[in-house]
């Protein structure tokens, strides 16, 4: 009984410990090695064989002769899943990725620049090829673009007497939520998670307030912090918020019960199920005008392969699905705003809807320009946690982002 | 047995255990030297594609040891795994001894505490996580009904990392619950009627006959329950993602945070810190080994 006591207990504690240990790494093949069928990997795991947007790139294929087998990914596994095949050397031939990840695969060396493969951007306007550009070189071309922007409830705001014309800065948004709340509704939601998304969704107040990513803790920056921290004191933000994913954040604001949402393009189709009267303004600077909201949207790139013969099918695959002619249909399938100002306009013209997006896509930046590439995802990471330590009351703001500055400065040096 | 035959069977029994070890050494022994080796090299995510991280030696564990973030998520571990285990442990048996009543409907009962652990981990936590929301949560409006007032369970410091801490314990007592209670099983009536004719009173029993008897059993279960608990993760990240700041972050938290948390992978620093967890339950679990094995000497 003893010895077999103890020999289980070693047993089981064994194998409990090295299930626990990070699992190795193993990276399926793409079948890019035989010359006529070419891999494309995307984050767009929603679309199935089915949809419009695959039978998309099997078009584009079709055209150049190939085919293609195309797998959709999570995107936030996608980043790792393509450092792991480059290191195994089955990198896919097309790959489309989100924007800010682009800087960290060029670091990697995953990425060809365009000026090797020959792929066209001049078309694509400038704040969105931003983020696609380091060191003077191009890794992409943006499929398309999104970006955040108000929404707001109109049954809310006429019941709390707020008139949406007035709202231009952030002393009037601020009046308007008083108001709301006197009226007995909830004033904004929004996402301030302790991830990526929160970074993104309080970049237009950070930047709004004429903050620089470069000084997390100038007096803009605690100024726009202080904000959000102050919608939280007075009532006019639910506590939620910390927590809140923007799928989360936009539930709450699908309730009806709130005036404003925070939100992103993408909500357009579902803003139409929610069965209340709803408009969308840019989100105000400090003193008026359009904050930047930073870009959203993914870049239609080409990893680098042994087999550089490989590039010249690429190039044709990447044209087709980002080229002017497709744009139109790649952007209405996937619901962004196109990249090129051409392309824009035929938006619009068919959708007005989507005359405040274009706006706001254009006052929009790049999270990684400014020339920051790989130092934004540190720079990034300090800057939610002060998000989270200001809101959730265990610093001020100011010692928060003070904190923040003296980290980022440490991890970018 | 003549020297021949025995060459032979010794042969027959390696190749009865080539299957197993192949299968240790793929999948155990190389991860594990692969995570060892991913802790000693400075990786950035050019190193990591090319393949030429250079040795750093223990430079990720001292950077890690250093970190502002390693004091707490140490603490937080300990606290975690201490109040799981001791609230899984002392409710699992009091379930148990209470099952072992053998009362009308108790298998129904018995098989009723059995749906948290029959629940994928994404459901339980999403469905705790919606439990305590702040604003909407039911707990919260139910705390209002008798006049308290809005606590932000998930979203305060105070508050993150009990909460975690109680939905990991009413993920966990079903485990402890279903061991224990088997282990309740192996104990011959005839001692219990024994202890009742020399007299002995309801804690008596307990204290003196059932708790030594469970001994082994108990052993076994809190062993496998630390292990289990202190690389608990998905409950955590799917309720607070360790938040806010480093309120909820444990150990295990903290290396797929490093590893994966950020477009920008830290896999040295990840790895280190995983490990630190392996050699953490490794020298509890000898701990705890000797401890056992001196008793029962």
């Amino acid at each position: 009984m003893r010895s077999s006591l103890t020999r289980l207990s070693l047993i089981s504690l064994a194998a409990a410990v090295f299930a626990g240990g990070m699992a190795g790494c193993t990276a399926q093949g793409t079948g890019n090695d035989s010359p006529t069928n070419y891999a494309i990997w995307d984050p767009y795991p929603q679309f199935d064989a089915g949809s419009a947007w695959v039978a998309l790139l099997q078009k584009c294929g079709k055209d150049a002769g190939v085919t293609v087998t195309r797998t959709g990914y999570d995107t936030t596994d996608l980043t790792n899943k393509v450092l792991l095949a480059a290191q195994q050397a089955v990198a896919p031939d097309v790959l489309i990725v989100d924007n800010p990840v682009i800087s960290t695969l060029a670091e990697a060396g995953v990425l060809t620049a365009t000026s090797e493969t020959k792929i066209d951007t001049a078309a694509v306007e400038q704040n969105l090829l931003d983020a696609g550009q380091i060191g003077g070189k191009t890794y992409g071309v943006p499929i398309g673009a999104n970006t955040l922007a108000l929404y707001y409830n109109k049954k809310v705001l006429a019941a709390a007497g707020v008139d949406i014309a007035t709202v231009k800065d952030w002393a009037s948004l601020n009046a308007a939520l008083a108001k709301v709340k006197a009226a007995g509704k909830k004033g904004i939601t929004f996402s301030a998670i302790g991830t990526e998304e929160g970074s993104f969704q309080f970049l237009p107040w950070f930047w709004g307030s004429g903050a620089n990513l470069t000084q997390l803790d100038s007096p803009a920056a605690v100024s726009a912090l202080s904000l959000w921290t102050d919608w939280l004191k007075q009532g006019y933000a639910p506590n939620s918020v910390i927590q809140n994913t923007q799928t989360t954040s936009w539930q709450e604001f699908a309730t009806g019960e709130y005036a404003f949402a925070e939100n992103g393009t993408w909500q357009l189709a579902n803003a139409k199920k929610t069965g209340f009267e709803y408009g969308i303004i840019p989100v105000p600077a400090i003193n008026g005008g359009t904050a930047p909201a930073p870009t959203g949207g993914e870049f239609v790139s080409v990893p680098v392969q042994k087999d550089t013969a490989r590039y010249s099918v690429s190039q044709k695959l990447v044209s087709c699905i980002a080229s002017s002619e497709n744009s139109l249909a790649t952007t209405t399938t996937l619901s962004y705003i196109a990249p090129t100002k051409q392309v824009q306009a035929k938006q619009v013209t068919a959708n007005p809807e989507l005359k405040v997006w274009v706006d706001a896509v254009a006052a929009a930046k790049g999270r990684t320009g400014d020339n920051l590439g790989t130092k934004y995802p540190k720079i990034s990471q300090q800057l939610w946690t002060a998000v989270q330590a200001a809101l959730s009351g265990s610093q001020p703001p100011q010692a928060a982002l003070a904190a923040a500055q003296k980290a980022a400065a440490a991890a970018t040096k | 047995m003549n020297v021949q035959s025995r060459v032979k069977s010794q042969w027959a029994a390696w190749g009865f255990l080539a299957p197993i070890a192949v299968y240790l050494v793929a999948f155990y022994a190389y991860p594990l030297y692969r995570n060892v080796d991913l802790s000693l090299r400075e990786y950035t995510v050019r190193s990591f594609v090319m393949g030429d991280a250079p040795f750093i030696g223990a430079e990720n564990y001292r950077a890690v040891l250093a970190d502002p973030t390693f004091v707490p998520a140490l603490t937080h571990t300990l606290a975690f795994t201490a109040l799981s285990l001791l609230f899984q442990f002392t409710v699992g048996l009091a379930l148990a001894l209470f099952f072992n009543q053998h009362f009308r409907l108790s298998h129904t009962l018995r098989a009723l505490f059995l749906v948290p652990w029959l629940l994928p981990l994404i459901v339980s936590a999403s469905t705790w996580s919606w439990m305590l929301n702040s604003e909407s949560g039911i707990v919260n409006t139910a705390l209002g009904i008798v006049g308290v007032g809005q606590v932000n369970w998930l979203t305060s410091p105070e508050w993150s990392l009990v909460s975690v801490t109680i939905a990991n314990i009413w993920i966990g007592i079903p485990f402890n619950l279903v061991v224990l209670y088997s282990g309740l099983q192996t104990i011959p009536d005839h001692i219990h009627e024994a202890a009742a004719l020399d007299g002995a009173g309801g804690w008596q029993h307990f204290w003196h006959v059932t708790l030594p008897l469970l001994r082994p059993v108990s052993a076994i279960t809190l062993l496998l329950g630390l292990v289990y608990t202190l690389k608990v993760f998905d409950i955590i990240w799917i309720m607070t993602r360790g938040g806010p700041v480093d309120s909820s972050t444990t150990l295990a938290i903290w290396s797929y945070r490093l590893g994966f948390g950020n477009p920008l992978p830290q896999f040295g620093p990840g790895a280190a810190v995983g490990n630190l967890l392996i050699i953490m339950a490794l020298f509890f679990g000898l701990i705890y080994i000797r401890v056992q094995r001196r008793q029962q000497a």
